[in-house]
């Protein structure tokens, strides 16, 4: 077409021609699509999770009370022992996992030479593949059958163990190696010993990362089930000692709750409780799906919490002096 | 403060690739050598060596004797981080670390050695070393801002500010310049006649010019051939060297020959 040429006046750069520029548009039009279709997946469950469960979560006694005595078709309860169970456990699993992995990290990036160092990144990266449920299974032959302890919420956080140092080491040892080694040198000639670099300003450096990948650790094995459905039993009930007894978790609050889905429908009740416990005719009331829902988004703004802790904490601490 | 440098046949090696060998030179306080020639010849690799930076890569060591007004800095029983502390260097690439304000850029190398110090004793060296790096004026205001928020020629009189903080005997510069703009690059160069006054400085320069406007001493580094270990083929009055030089292929250097 004459009209999309640039008229011949001896001009070297014409505009871009067609063929160039229709490759463009559908490369524009590709990644749009793939960052939208990307997209809905993630938009439709926070969608379904919020609107199915925002309404018991916005309760004041979701977060105070327990599910004892609380059937399907009983109104009132909470996440309470939900929450304080996968507190506890997560929070012990973090205790013990990050300094090891952290310090296995350093060692990986900033003393591992040879075949020590080698094995170890193999073997890291084969606890990166392993399932929860073999994890939990090891930790059961270990404790219960071989050691005949009983179980408890403890041995689920030494089987989140040993999911989480794996993530956590990959994460560290990434952000350590994006530290330019010229900082390091930097250091080393200002006659600054290598152990006083790593703490005093590789580390700092490098410190944004390492909470991210802590934080994208504790979201990785709060939200695991295999664990405790071997390893505890699901109370109703809240229970403080995570060594001894049955104790709640909201990954296994929530199968629970999803059990009961079925077996209130399934009565023959033609009555229900209302709010204030008073028996109204009626078609059963059940509460179940309201409270699987909560429950899925109560452990959502758990993880999501976390992590907007550790950014500002990241950023905070990014600028300090 | 400033003190002798003297090296007697030092061979570097890379695990077992020989990078440079056969090196003897002196360096005299209080004067400022520049390391000259082609990019790979080792010129960089023995200044690194000079203050033990070289054995911080996996696999490199030395051979000969490296000496600090007489004491080998290479004995047995010699802390490397020591040697350091009194052999400072500026680096190609200015390098501020990124967490620290300029403040603290500027006492890092005390503040993470030593013990601790009262902030009327940090100030008073910090404005000392910024005043010795020609950058107190720029940067007075703001000395609790990021160093990373400098221009580059700052950043780098910043490097050199930390680099003089800890009082070091010598100076070790590679290449300061070649990531600088003529004007920082000027401001840089004067603060090196300056700091003469007071240290021995070596530096690393691909810059002819450079070498010709601020060494005293210039020592010409070369491969012999492909494949082979870098050596040092002459050095001598950085006048000398540029004017009437006694060996062939320096000449053919500095004349643009080769290289």
């Amino acid at each position: 077409m004459s009209t999309m040429t640039a008229p011949s006046t001896g001009l070297t750069f014409t505009k871009a021609r067609g063929v160039r520029k229709i490759k463009n548009n559908v490369a524009a039009v590709l990644m749009t699509l793939s960052f939208v279709i990307a997209l809905v997946p993630l938009v439709w469950l926070l969608y379904t999770v919020i609107s199915k469960g925002a309404g018991v979560v916005v309760k004041s006694s979701w977060w105070t009370e327990d599910q004892s005595g609380i059937a399907a078709d009983t109104p009132g309860g909470g996440a309470f022992h939900a929450i304080v169970g996968t507190a506890e456990q997560v929070a012990l699993c973090a205790v013990i996992s990050v300094p090891i992995a952290l310090l296995v990290g350093i060692y990986l990036v900033e003393y591992g030479r040879g075949i020590f160092a080698r094995v170890t990144t193999f073997m890291v990266d084969i606890m990166t593949g392993i399932p929860s449920i073999v994890a939990a299974l090891f930790i059961y032959a270990l404790f219960v059958t071989t050691l005949g302890g009983n179980r408890a919420g403890w041995l689920v956080s030494l089987a989140l163990v040993i999911l989480m140092v794996p993530v956590i080491v990959r994460t560290t040892e990434e952000m350590l190696r994006l530290v330019p080694n010229e900082l390091r040198e930097a250091s080393y000639a200002l006659g600054v010993p290598k152990w006083k670099t790593i703490v005093r300003v590789v580390i700092p450096t490098a410190l944004s990362g390492l909470i991210t990948g802590v934080v994208l650790g504790i979201a990785r094995v709060a939200g695991e089930t295999a664990p405790l459905l071997i390893l505890v039993g699901y109370a109703r009930t809240t229970n403080w000692n995570m060594f001894s007894n049955f104790q709640g978790a909201l990954p296994l609050m929530i199968k629970d709750q999803f059990t009961n889905i079925n077996t209130a429908s399934s009565g023959t009740v033609t009555y229900h409780l209302d709010a204030n416990g008073n028996r109204v005719a009626g078609a059963v009331a059940n509460y179940a799906p309201d409270r699987l829902w909560g429950a899925a988004l109560t452990l959502i703004i758990i993880v999501m919490g976390l992590n907007l802790v550790a950014r500002l904490v990241g950023r905070r601490s990014n600028i300090s002096s | 403060m400033a003190k002798r440098i003297e090296t007697k046949n030092v061979d570097i090696y890379y695990g077992k690739f020989l990078a440079v060998s056969e090196v003897s030179l002196t360096v005299a306080p209080r004067s400022i050598t520049a390391f000259i020639g082609p990019s790979g010849c080792g010129k960089s690799t023995v200044l690194r060596t000079l203050n033990r930076m070289h054995e911080v890569v996996s696999g490199a060591r030395v051979e000969g004797k490296v000496m600090l007004d007489g004491e080998d800095i290479y004995a047995s029983g010699v802390d490397p981080v020591d040697v350091r502390r009194t052999i400072g260097m500026v680096f190609q690439r200015p390098n501020p670390f990124p967490t620290m304000s300029i403040y603290d850029n500027v006492i890092a190398g005390l503040k993470l050695n030593t013990r601790r110090m009262k902030r009327s004793e940090t100030d008073t060296i910090v404005e000392k070393s910024l005043r010795g790096a020609n950058l107190w004026n720029e940067v007075r205001d703001r000395l609790d801002k990021p160093g990373a928020g400098l221009s580059g020629g700052q950043q780098q009189r910043l490097c050199i500010a930390r680099a003089i903080a800890v009082e070091p005997q010598v100076l070790l510069m590679d290449e300061p310049c070649s990531a600088l703009d003529p004007i920082s690059t000027l401001a840089i160069e004067d603060l090196i006649q300056k700091l003469k006054e007071t240290y021995t400085i070596v530096i690393v320069t691909h810059n002819m010019q450079q070498a010709a406007r601020v060494s005293d001493k210039t020592a010409f580094f070369n491969l012999a051939a492909v494949g082979k270990p870098g050596q040092l083929v002459e050095m001598d009055d950085t006048e000398k060297i540029f004017a009437n030089p006694s060996d062939r292929r320096t000449e053919d250097y500095i004349s643009g020959r080769f290289g």
